[in-house]
Protein backbone atom coordinates (compact mmCIF):
# COMPACT_ATOMS: atom_id res chain seq x y z
CA UNK A 1 0.00 0.00 0.00
CA UNK A 2 1.08 3.38 -0.82
CA UNK A 3 1.95 5.39 2.45
CA UNK A 4 0.59 8.35 1.39
CA UNK A 5 -3.03 6.98 0.57
CA UNK A 6 -3.48 7.48 4.76
CA UNK A 7 -2.33 11.08 4.34
CA UNK A 8 -4.89 11.65 1.53
CA UNK A 9 -7.79 10.54 3.18
CA UNK A 10 -7.08 12.36 6.34
CA UNK A 11 -6.85 15.65 3.80
CA UNK A 12 -9.88 14.49 2.18
CA UNK A 13 -12.06 13.90 5.59
CA UNK A 14 -10.71 16.83 7.13
CA UNK A 15 -11.92 19.20 4.03
CA UNK A 16 -15.54 16.81 3.98
CA UNK A 17 -15.83 17.65 7.50
CA UNK A 18 -14.84 21.31 7.29
CA UNK A 19 -17.24 22.22 4.52
CA UNK A 20 -20.27 20.27 6.07
CA UNK A 21 -20.04 21.59 9.25
CA UNK A 22 -19.89 25.05 8.33
CA UNK A 23 -22.90 24.54 6.19
CA UNK A 24 -24.65 22.56 9.10
CA UNK A 25 -23.63 25.75 10.99
CA UNK A 26 -25.46 28.23 8.86
CA UNK A 27 -28.39 26.00 8.52
CA UNK A 28 -28.14 25.69 12.70
CA UNK A 29 -28.82 29.42 12.87
CA UNK A 30 -31.65 29.26 10.45
CA UNK A 31 -33.05 26.15 12.43
CA UNK A 32 -32.73 28.22 15.59
CA UNK A 33 -34.23 31.26 14.50
CA UNK A 34 -37.09 29.08 12.97
CA UNK A 35 -37.56 27.00 16.10
CA UNK A 36 -37.36 30.28 18.68
CA UNK A 37 -39.89 32.18 16.18
CA UNK A 38 -42.43 29.00 16.72
CA UNK A 39 -41.85 28.89 20.22
CA UNK A 40 -42.47 32.35 20.54
CA UNK A 41 -45.48 31.94 18.24
CA UNK A 42 -44.17 33.95 15.02
CA UNK A 43 -42.86 32.34 12.29
CA UNK A 44 -39.61 33.11 12.02
CA UNK A 45 -37.03 34.09 8.70
CA UNK A 46 -39.98 33.22 5.55
CA UNK A 47 -39.01 35.62 3.16
CA UNK A 48 -35.59 34.87 1.27
CA UNK A 49 -36.81 31.75 -0.88
CA UNK A 50 -38.98 29.12 0.23
CA UNK A 51 -39.27 28.77 3.59
CA UNK A 52 -36.39 30.77 4.27
CA UNK A 53 -34.01 28.55 2.81
CA UNK A 54 -31.89 31.22 1.23
CA UNK A 55 -31.76 33.18 4.55
CA UNK A 56 -27.95 31.67 6.02
CA UNK A 57 -26.49 32.43 1.85
CA UNK A 58 -28.27 36.09 2.49
CA UNK A 59 -26.56 36.74 6.10
CA UNK A 60 -23.21 35.46 4.58
CA UNK A 61 -23.24 37.69 2.05
CA UNK A 62 -24.32 40.73 4.04
CA UNK A 63 -21.25 39.65 6.42
CA UNK A 64 -18.60 39.34 4.19
CA UNK A 65 -19.47 42.73 2.23
CA UNK A 66 -19.71 44.44 6.13
CA UNK A 67 -17.03 46.97 7.00
CA UNK A 68 -14.21 45.48 8.89
CA UNK A 69 -13.76 48.04 11.82
CA UNK A 70 -10.77 48.17 14.07
CA UNK A 71 -10.98 50.40 17.14
CA UNK A 72 -8.35 52.80 17.64
CA UNK A 73 -8.43 51.45 21.46
CA UNK A 74 -8.13 47.96 20.10
CA UNK A 75 -4.84 45.95 20.70
CA UNK A 76 -4.48 45.34 16.87
CA UNK A 77 -3.09 41.98 16.78
CA UNK A 78 -4.90 40.40 19.09
CA UNK A 79 -7.92 41.65 17.95
CA UNK A 80 -7.56 40.28 14.61
CA UNK A 81 -6.99 36.54 15.99
CA UNK A 82 -9.32 36.50 18.54
CA UNK A 83 -12.36 35.39 16.49
CA UNK A 84 -9.96 33.07 14.49
CA UNK A 85 -9.37 31.31 18.03
CA UNK A 86 -12.90 31.05 18.80
CA UNK A 87 -13.91 29.49 15.09
CA UNK A 88 -11.00 27.50 14.94
CA UNK A 89 -10.52 25.92 18.29
CA UNK A 90 -14.47 24.61 17.74
CA UNK A 91 -13.78 23.49 14.11
CA UNK A 92 -10.43 21.22 15.58
CA UNK A 93 -13.17 19.60 18.28
CA UNK A 94 -14.62 18.15 15.26
CA UNK A 95 -11.48 16.26 14.30
CA UNK A 96 -11.95 13.02 16.91
CA UNK A 97 -15.68 12.97 16.37
CA UNK A 98 -16.50 9.51 15.17
CA UNK A 99 -20.15 9.75 13.14
CA UNK A 100 -20.51 7.23 11.38
CA UNK A 101 -19.45 2.87 11.16
CA UNK A 102 -16.24 2.90 9.60
CA UNK A 103 -15.91 2.31 5.93
CA UNK A 104 -14.31 -0.25 3.67
CA UNK A 105 -13.13 1.15 0.32
CA UNK A 106 -11.33 -1.11 -2.10
CA UNK A 107 -9.69 -3.14 0.70
CA UNK A 108 -8.76 0.34 3.11
CA UNK A 109 -11.13 0.80 6.22
CA UNK A 110 -11.70 4.20 6.77
CA UNK A 111 -12.48 5.30 10.24
CA UNK A 112 -15.29 8.39 10.15
CA UNK A 113 -13.04 10.43 12.19
CA UNK A 114 -10.70 12.51 10.76
CA UNK A 115 -8.04 11.26 13.48
CA UNK A 116 -8.35 8.44 16.35
CA UNK A 117 -6.34 9.61 18.71
CA UNK A 118 -5.93 7.87 21.67
CA UNK A 119 -6.63 10.62 24.21
CA UNK A 120 -9.30 11.95 21.97
CA UNK A 121 -11.97 12.83 25.42
CA UNK A 122 -8.92 14.79 26.49
CA UNK A 123 -8.24 16.56 23.16
CA UNK A 124 -11.74 17.99 23.13
CA UNK A 125 -11.06 19.45 26.76
CA UNK A 126 -7.99 20.87 25.63
CA UNK A 127 -9.84 22.61 22.68
CA UNK A 128 -12.93 23.69 25.11
CA UNK A 129 -10.37 25.12 27.22
CA UNK A 130 -8.46 27.08 24.35
CA UNK A 131 -11.99 28.27 23.32
CA UNK A 132 -12.04 30.83 26.13
CA UNK A 133 -8.88 32.27 24.95
CA UNK A 134 -10.45 33.75 21.90
CA UNK A 135 -13.31 34.79 24.42
CA UNK A 136 -11.00 36.15 27.01
CA UNK A 137 -8.55 37.70 24.11
CA UNK A 138 -11.22 39.61 22.12
CA UNK A 139 -13.08 41.01 25.28
CA UNK A 140 -9.37 42.39 26.69
CA UNK A 141 -8.15 43.73 23.43
CA UNK A 142 -11.07 45.76 22.12
CA UNK A 143 -10.51 48.09 24.31
CA UNK A 144 -14.19 48.43 25.58
CA UNK A 145 -15.33 47.99 29.32
CA UNK A 146 -18.53 45.66 27.92
CA UNK A 147 -15.74 43.76 26.26
CA UNK A 148 -13.83 43.47 28.70
CA UNK A 149 -16.66 42.50 31.29
CA UNK A 150 -18.11 40.40 28.95
CA UNK A 151 -14.19 38.45 28.56
CA UNK A 152 -14.05 38.30 32.31
CA UNK A 153 -17.78 36.59 32.74
CA UNK A 154 -17.01 34.77 29.63
CA UNK A 155 -14.01 33.11 30.97
CA UNK A 156 -14.93 32.57 34.78
CA UNK A 157 -17.75 30.74 33.17
CA UNK A 158 -16.11 28.50 31.34
CA UNK A 159 -13.36 27.65 34.10
CA UNK A 160 -16.06 26.96 36.45
CA UNK A 161 -18.14 24.57 33.92
CA UNK A 162 -14.83 22.72 32.53
CA UNK A 163 -14.49 21.20 35.44
CA UNK A 164 -17.96 19.40 36.14
CA UNK A 165 -17.59 18.81 32.51
CA UNK A 166 -14.72 16.58 32.88
CA UNK A 167 -16.21 15.32 36.25
CA UNK A 168 -18.97 14.08 33.74
CA UNK A 169 -16.65 12.72 31.53
CA UNK A 170 -14.85 10.13 34.23
CA UNK A 171 -17.40 7.54 34.08
CA UNK A 172 -17.99 7.16 30.47
CA UNK A 173 -13.52 7.07 30.55
CA UNK A 174 -14.22 4.81 33.82
CA UNK A 175 -16.53 2.46 31.67
CA UNK A 176 -14.51 2.27 28.57
CA UNK A 177 -11.25 2.36 30.02
CA UNK A 178 -10.20 4.38 27.20
CA UNK A 179 -10.02 7.92 26.49
CA UNK A 180 -10.14 7.32 22.57
CA UNK A 181 -13.33 8.50 21.13
CA UNK A 182 -13.72 5.21 18.75
CA UNK A 183 -13.29 3.08 21.80
CA UNK A 184 -16.09 5.11 23.90
CA UNK A 185 -18.54 4.52 21.20
CA UNK A 186 -17.25 0.92 20.42
CA UNK A 187 -18.01 0.03 24.20
CA UNK A 188 -22.02 1.33 23.99
CA UNK A 189 -22.51 -1.00 20.83
CA UNK A 190 -25.35 -2.80 23.58
CA UNK A 191 -26.23 -0.06 25.86
CA UNK A 192 -25.52 3.68 25.64
CA UNK A 193 -23.87 5.10 29.05
CA UNK A 194 -26.41 7.28 29.92
CA UNK A 195 -28.21 3.81 31.38
CA UNK A 196 -25.60 3.33 33.23
CA UNK A 197 -24.94 7.37 34.21
CA UNK A 198 -28.04 9.04 33.58
CA UNK A 199 -26.87 11.42 36.20
CA UNK A 200 -23.07 12.29 33.78
CA UNK A 201 -25.40 12.75 31.35
CA UNK A 202 -27.48 16.02 32.79
CA UNK A 203 -24.79 17.21 33.94
CA UNK A 204 -22.66 16.97 30.68
CA UNK A 205 -25.67 18.70 29.00
CA UNK A 206 -25.77 21.57 31.41
CA UNK A 207 -22.04 22.52 31.60
CA UNK A 208 -22.09 21.35 28.17
CA UNK A 209 -24.94 24.73 27.94
CA UNK A 210 -22.76 27.00 29.69
CA UNK A 211 -19.83 26.12 27.55
CA UNK A 212 -21.27 27.16 24.35
CA UNK A 213 -22.45 30.64 26.15
CA UNK A 214 -26.23 29.61 24.91
CA UNK A 215 -28.78 31.71 26.62
CA UNK A 216 -28.94 30.35 30.13
CA UNK A 217 -25.71 31.77 30.46
CA UNK A 218 -25.09 33.63 27.82
CA UNK A 219 -23.57 36.08 30.53
CA UNK A 220 -20.59 36.85 28.54
CA UNK A 221 -22.97 38.54 25.87
CA UNK A 222 -25.81 39.46 27.92
CA UNK A 223 -27.39 41.79 25.42
CA UNK A 224 -29.24 43.90 28.27
CA UNK A 225 -26.38 44.28 30.40
CA UNK A 226 -23.04 44.46 27.90
CA UNK A 227 -24.25 45.54 24.57
CA UNK A 228 -22.97 42.50 22.82
CA UNK A 229 -20.44 41.33 25.68
CA UNK A 230 -17.09 40.43 24.38
CA UNK A 231 -17.67 41.30 20.71
CA UNK A 232 -19.30 44.51 21.09
CA UNK A 233 -16.89 46.41 18.67
CA UNK A 234 -16.44 43.16 15.93
CA UNK A 235 -18.41 43.68 12.90
CA UNK A 236 -18.48 42.12 9.48
CA UNK A 237 -16.93 38.63 8.93
CA UNK A 238 -15.09 38.76 12.24
CA UNK A 239 -18.20 39.10 14.02
CA UNK A 240 -19.40 36.72 11.67
CA UNK A 241 -16.50 34.03 12.77
CA UNK A 242 -17.49 34.51 16.61
CA UNK A 243 -21.46 34.09 15.19
CA UNK A 244 -20.69 30.69 13.07
CA UNK A 245 -17.91 29.41 16.35
CA UNK A 246 -21.29 29.59 18.79
CA UNK A 247 -22.96 27.46 15.95
CA UNK A 248 -20.43 24.80 15.03
CA UNK A 249 -19.52 24.69 18.93
CA UNK A 250 -23.39 23.72 19.38
CA UNK A 251 -23.31 20.98 16.27
CA UNK A 252 -19.89 19.68 17.79
CA UNK A 253 -20.72 19.41 21.72
CA UNK A 254 -24.41 18.01 20.47
CA UNK A 255 -22.02 15.60 18.54
CA UNK A 256 -19.68 14.56 21.47
CA UNK A 257 -22.85 14.53 23.79
CA UNK A 258 -24.02 11.65 21.53
CA UNK A 259 -20.53 9.76 21.57
CA UNK A 260 -19.93 10.19 24.98
CA UNK A 261 -23.45 9.49 26.42
CA UNK A 262 -26.18 7.84 23.86
CA UNK A 263 -23.89 5.25 21.97
CA UNK A 264 -22.76 6.87 19.06
CA UNK A 265 -23.48 5.90 15.13
CA UNK A 266 -25.15 2.86 16.90
CA UNK A 267 -28.74 1.97 15.68
CA UNK A 268 -30.86 -0.51 14.35
CA UNK A 269 -30.39 -1.16 10.82
CA UNK A 270 -27.42 -1.58 7.91
CA UNK A 271 -24.18 0.20 9.34
CA UNK A 272 -24.65 2.14 6.51
CA UNK A 273 -27.43 3.63 8.65
CA UNK A 274 -25.52 4.79 11.28
CA UNK A 275 -24.40 8.40 9.87
CA UNK A 276 -28.20 8.93 9.62
CA UNK A 277 -28.45 7.52 13.19
CA UNK A 278 -25.57 9.67 14.77
CA UNK A 279 -27.18 12.94 12.87
CA UNK A 280 -31.04 12.55 14.09
CA UNK A 281 -29.13 12.27 17.81
CA UNK A 282 -27.31 14.91 17.66
CA UNK A 283 -30.08 16.93 16.25
CA UNK A 284 -32.56 16.35 19.37
CA UNK A 285 -29.79 17.48 21.00
CA UNK A 286 -29.13 20.22 19.19
CA UNK A 287 -33.15 21.06 19.43
CA UNK A 288 -32.87 20.64 23.15
CA UNK A 289 -30.24 23.52 23.12
CA UNK A 290 -32.99 26.08 20.88
CA UNK A 291 -35.57 24.56 23.34
CA UNK A 292 -33.77 25.75 26.17
CA UNK A 293 -33.05 29.27 24.34
CA UNK A 294 -36.56 29.65 24.37
CA UNK A 295 -37.86 28.91 27.64
CA UNK A 296 -35.06 29.56 30.28
CA UNK A 297 -33.84 33.05 31.38
CA UNK A 298 -30.01 34.42 31.53
CA UNK A 299 -28.77 33.15 34.77
CA UNK A 300 -27.33 36.13 37.50
CA UNK A 301 -23.47 35.79 38.19
CA UNK A 302 -24.18 34.38 41.31
CA UNK A 303 -26.24 32.25 40.46
CA UNK A 304 -24.40 30.77 37.53
CA UNK A 305 -21.27 30.17 40.06
CA UNK A 306 -23.43 29.15 42.60
CA UNK A 307 -25.00 26.67 39.91
CA UNK A 308 -21.61 26.10 38.96
CA UNK A 309 -19.27 25.32 42.17
CA UNK A 310 -22.06 24.83 44.84
CA UNK A 311 -23.99 22.21 42.80
CA UNK A 312 -22.92 20.57 39.72
CA UNK A 313 -19.17 19.73 40.62
CA UNK A 314 -19.88 18.32 44.04
CA UNK A 315 -22.59 16.24 42.45
CA UNK A 316 -20.20 15.22 39.41
CA UNK A 317 -17.85 14.12 41.90
CA UNK A 318 -20.62 12.14 43.94
CA UNK A 319 -21.44 10.63 40.58
CA UNK A 320 -17.98 9.05 39.80
CA UNK A 321 -17.86 7.53 43.32
CA UNK A 322 -21.34 6.32 42.60
CA UNK A 323 -20.64 5.15 38.83
CA UNK A 324 -17.30 3.57 40.41
CA UNK A 325 -18.78 1.82 42.83
CA UNK A 326 -21.64 0.41 41.17
CA UNK A 327 -19.16 -0.36 38.09
CA UNK A 328 -17.30 -2.40 40.44
CA UNK A 329 -19.99 -4.67 42.01
CA UNK A 330 -21.71 -4.93 38.81
CA UNK A 331 -18.62 -5.66 36.42
CA UNK A 332 -19.80 -2.72 34.26
CA UNK A 333 -16.45 -2.29 32.78
CA UNK A 334 -17.26 -4.29 29.17
CA UNK A 335 -14.07 -3.44 27.30
CA UNK B 1 -36.61 19.18 49.82
CA UNK B 2 -39.69 20.66 48.65
CA UNK B 3 -37.86 23.83 47.00
CA UNK B 4 -35.90 21.82 45.10
CA UNK B 5 -39.01 19.56 43.73
CA UNK B 6 -40.66 23.64 43.29
CA UNK B 7 -37.17 24.09 41.07
CA UNK B 8 -38.31 20.92 39.36
CA UNK B 9 -41.25 21.70 38.68
CA UNK B 10 -41.04 25.19 37.48
CA UNK B 11 -38.67 23.65 34.82
CA UNK B 12 -40.36 21.21 34.03
CA UNK B 13 -43.91 23.61 33.20
CA UNK B 14 -41.89 26.50 31.21
CA UNK B 15 -40.56 23.79 29.08
CA UNK B 16 -43.43 21.77 28.37
CA UNK B 17 -45.24 25.60 27.61
CA UNK B 18 -42.74 26.13 25.17
CA UNK B 19 -43.24 22.31 23.14
CA UNK B 20 -46.96 23.21 23.32
CA UNK B 21 -46.33 27.02 22.16
CA UNK B 22 -44.43 25.29 18.79
CA UNK B 23 -46.98 23.63 17.89
CA UNK B 24 -49.84 26.83 17.75
CA UNK B 25 -50.43 28.48 14.81
CA UNK B 26 -48.50 31.87 15.00
CA UNK B 27 -49.96 35.12 15.55
CA UNK B 28 -48.24 36.99 13.01
CA UNK B 29 -50.52 38.73 10.08
CA UNK B 30 -48.29 38.60 7.41
CA UNK B 31 -48.64 41.93 6.02
CA UNK B 32 -48.82 42.50 2.36
CA UNK B 33 -50.03 38.81 1.86
CA UNK B 34 -52.44 38.80 4.77
CA UNK B 35 -54.62 41.79 5.84
CA UNK B 36 -56.62 42.45 8.81
CA UNK B 37 -60.34 43.72 8.44
CA UNK B 38 -60.67 46.94 9.23
CA UNK B 39 -63.25 47.91 11.70
CA UNK B 40 -66.70 50.02 10.37
CA UNK B 41 -65.48 52.79 11.05
CA UNK B 42 -61.91 52.87 10.21
CA UNK B 43 -60.09 56.24 9.37
CA UNK B 44 -57.64 57.21 7.06
CA UNK B 45 -57.20 58.88 4.22
CA UNK B 46 -58.61 62.01 3.50
CA UNK B 47 -60.89 62.96 0.32
CA UNK B 48 -63.02 66.09 -0.55
CA UNK B 49 -65.93 64.55 -2.36
CA UNK B 50 -68.82 65.77 -4.70
CA UNK B 51 -72.59 66.26 -4.79
CA UNK B 52 -74.65 63.94 -6.59
CA UNK B 53 -74.82 66.56 -9.49
CA UNK B 54 -70.73 66.41 -9.80
CA UNK B 55 -70.28 69.73 -8.48
CA UNK B 56 -68.01 70.39 -5.36
CA UNK B 57 -69.25 70.12 -2.04
CA UNK B 58 -66.54 71.60 -0.30
CA UNK B 59 -67.35 75.54 0.18
CA UNK B 60 -64.16 76.59 2.18
CA UNK B 61 -65.65 77.60 5.53
CA UNK B 62 -62.72 76.86 7.18
CA UNK B 63 -64.00 74.93 9.81
CA UNK B 64 -62.01 71.84 9.09
CA UNK B 65 -58.81 73.74 8.95
CA UNK B 66 -60.37 75.46 12.37
CA UNK B 67 -60.96 72.23 14.01
CA UNK B 68 -57.89 70.36 12.70
CA UNK B 69 -55.63 69.72 16.33
CA UNK B 70 -52.65 69.67 14.64
CA UNK B 71 -53.13 72.70 11.79
CA UNK B 72 -52.50 70.23 8.79
CA UNK B 73 -55.38 71.66 6.93
CA UNK B 74 -55.06 74.80 5.10
CA UNK B 75 -56.81 76.02 2.27
CA UNK B 76 -57.82 79.43 0.26
CA UNK B 77 -61.84 80.67 -0.29
CA UNK B 78 -62.79 81.96 -3.46
CA UNK B 79 -65.96 82.85 -5.10
CA UNK B 80 -67.26 81.45 -7.91
CA UNK B 81 -69.28 84.20 -9.63
CA UNK B 82 -72.88 83.13 -8.75
CA UNK B 83 -72.66 84.02 -4.68
CA UNK B 84 -70.99 80.24 -4.30
CA UNK B 85 -67.71 79.54 -2.50
CA UNK B 86 -65.17 77.23 -3.26
CA UNK B 87 -61.63 76.27 -2.33
CA UNK B 88 -59.20 77.93 -4.99
CA UNK B 89 -56.36 75.37 -3.32
CA UNK B 90 -57.09 72.73 -0.68
CA UNK B 91 -53.94 71.23 1.11
CA UNK B 92 -53.91 68.74 3.89
CA UNK B 93 -50.22 67.63 5.08
CA UNK B 94 -50.51 64.02 5.44
CA UNK B 95 -47.25 63.94 7.63
CA UNK B 96 -48.90 65.93 10.69
CA UNK B 97 -52.16 64.46 9.67
CA UNK B 98 -53.39 62.04 12.96
CA UNK B 99 -56.36 60.84 11.18
CA UNK B 100 -58.82 62.22 14.39
CA UNK B 101 -61.46 62.54 11.94
CA UNK B 102 -62.37 65.78 13.34
CA UNK B 103 -62.57 67.73 10.23
CA UNK B 104 -65.15 65.61 8.91
CA UNK B 105 -67.47 66.37 12.41
CA UNK B 106 -66.76 69.49 11.35
CA UNK B 107 -68.04 69.91 7.61
CA UNK B 108 -71.36 71.76 7.59
CA UNK B 109 -71.75 69.97 3.67
CA UNK B 110 -70.32 66.76 4.12
CA UNK B 111 -67.49 67.43 1.31
CA UNK B 112 -64.67 66.41 4.00
CA UNK B 113 -64.63 62.55 4.45
CA UNK B 114 -61.84 59.55 5.85
CA UNK B 115 -61.86 56.64 3.93
CA UNK B 116 -60.64 53.36 5.03
CA UNK B 117 -56.98 53.44 2.35
CA UNK B 118 -54.15 53.40 5.12
CA UNK B 119 -51.75 52.92 2.53
CA UNK B 120 -50.52 55.54 1.19
CA UNK B 121 -46.65 55.84 2.55
CA UNK B 122 -44.02 58.27 0.70
CA UNK B 123 -40.54 57.89 0.51
CA UNK B 124 -40.50 61.72 1.07
CA UNK B 125 -41.76 63.65 3.71
CA UNK B 126 -42.99 66.64 0.76
CA UNK B 127 -45.14 64.07 -0.87
CA UNK B 128 -47.30 63.21 2.08
CA UNK B 129 -48.50 67.15 1.33
CA UNK B 130 -52.09 66.35 -0.64
CA UNK B 131 -53.02 69.24 -3.07
CA UNK B 132 -56.99 69.54 -3.81
CA UNK B 133 -56.43 67.79 -7.14
CA UNK B 134 -54.91 64.75 -5.17
CA UNK B 135 -57.63 65.18 -2.64
CA UNK B 136 -60.71 65.87 -5.01
CA UNK B 137 -62.57 62.69 -5.68
CA UNK B 138 -65.70 62.35 -8.40
CA UNK B 139 -67.95 60.14 -5.89
CA UNK B 140 -70.46 60.89 -3.23
CA UNK B 141 -68.59 59.22 -0.42
CA UNK B 142 -70.41 58.32 2.80
CA UNK B 143 -73.61 59.89 1.70
CA UNK B 144 -74.51 59.61 -1.84
CA UNK B 145 -78.25 61.34 -1.60
CA UNK B 146 -76.74 64.24 0.32
CA UNK B 147 -76.47 67.74 -1.89
CA UNK B 148 -75.97 70.64 0.70
CA UNK B 149 -77.32 73.33 -1.40
CA UNK B 150 -80.76 71.15 -1.89
CA UNK B 151 -81.19 71.99 1.98
CA UNK B 152 -79.33 75.60 2.40
CA UNK B 153 -77.41 78.16 0.40
CA UNK B 154 -80.56 79.88 0.22
CA UNK B 155 -81.12 81.82 -3.38
CA UNK B 156 -78.34 80.19 -4.93
CA UNK B 157 -79.61 76.99 -6.64
CA UNK B 158 -83.21 77.44 -6.12
CA UNK B 159 -84.78 80.52 -5.23
CA UNK B 160 -85.82 81.55 -1.68
CA UNK B 161 -88.14 78.82 -0.11
CA UNK B 162 -87.95 75.94 -2.98
CA UNK B 163 -86.16 73.58 -1.57
CA UNK B 164 -87.74 70.54 -0.86
CA UNK B 165 -87.58 70.40 2.62
CA UNK B 166 -87.95 74.35 3.47
CA UNK B 167 -90.80 76.32 4.07
CA UNK B 168 -91.53 79.69 2.38
CA UNK B 169 -90.29 82.71 3.22
CA UNK B 170 -92.25 84.53 6.36
CA UNK B 171 -93.72 87.45 5.99
CA UNK B 172 -93.15 89.15 9.13
CA UNK B 173 -95.76 91.58 9.08
CA UNK B 174 -98.29 89.07 8.81
CA UNK B 175 -97.36 86.54 11.02
CA UNK B 176 -99.06 88.11 14.06
CA UNK B 177 -100.18 85.23 17.18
Amino acid sequence: MNSYIPWLIIIIKAFLILFVTLTLAAYMVLAERKLLARMQDRYGPNRVGPFGLLQPLADVIKLITKEDILPAQADRFIYLIAPGVVAGTVLLTFAVVPFGAPVKIGGVTVQMPVIDLNVGALYFLAMSSLGVYGVALAGWSSGSKYSLFGGIRGSAQMISYELSMGLALVPVVMLTGSFSLNDIVAAQSNVPFVVYSPLAFVIFLVSVAAESRRIPFDLAEAENELVAGYHTEYSGMRFGLFYIGEYVNIIVLSALAVTFYLGGWHGPGPSWLSLFWFFLKAAAIAFFFIWMRATLPRLRYDQLMHLGWKFLVPLSLANVLLTGFLALIFHWRNV
Amino acid sequence: MSRSTGILKGLFEAFATTLREMFRKPVTIQYPEEKKPLSARARWRIVLTRDPDGGERCVACYLCSAVCPVSCISMQSADRGDGRRYPEWFRINFGRCILCGMCEEACPTLAIQLTPDYEFCKYKALDMVYEKEDLLIDGTGKDPEYNFYKHAGIGIVNPKGKNPDEYGPVDIRSNMP
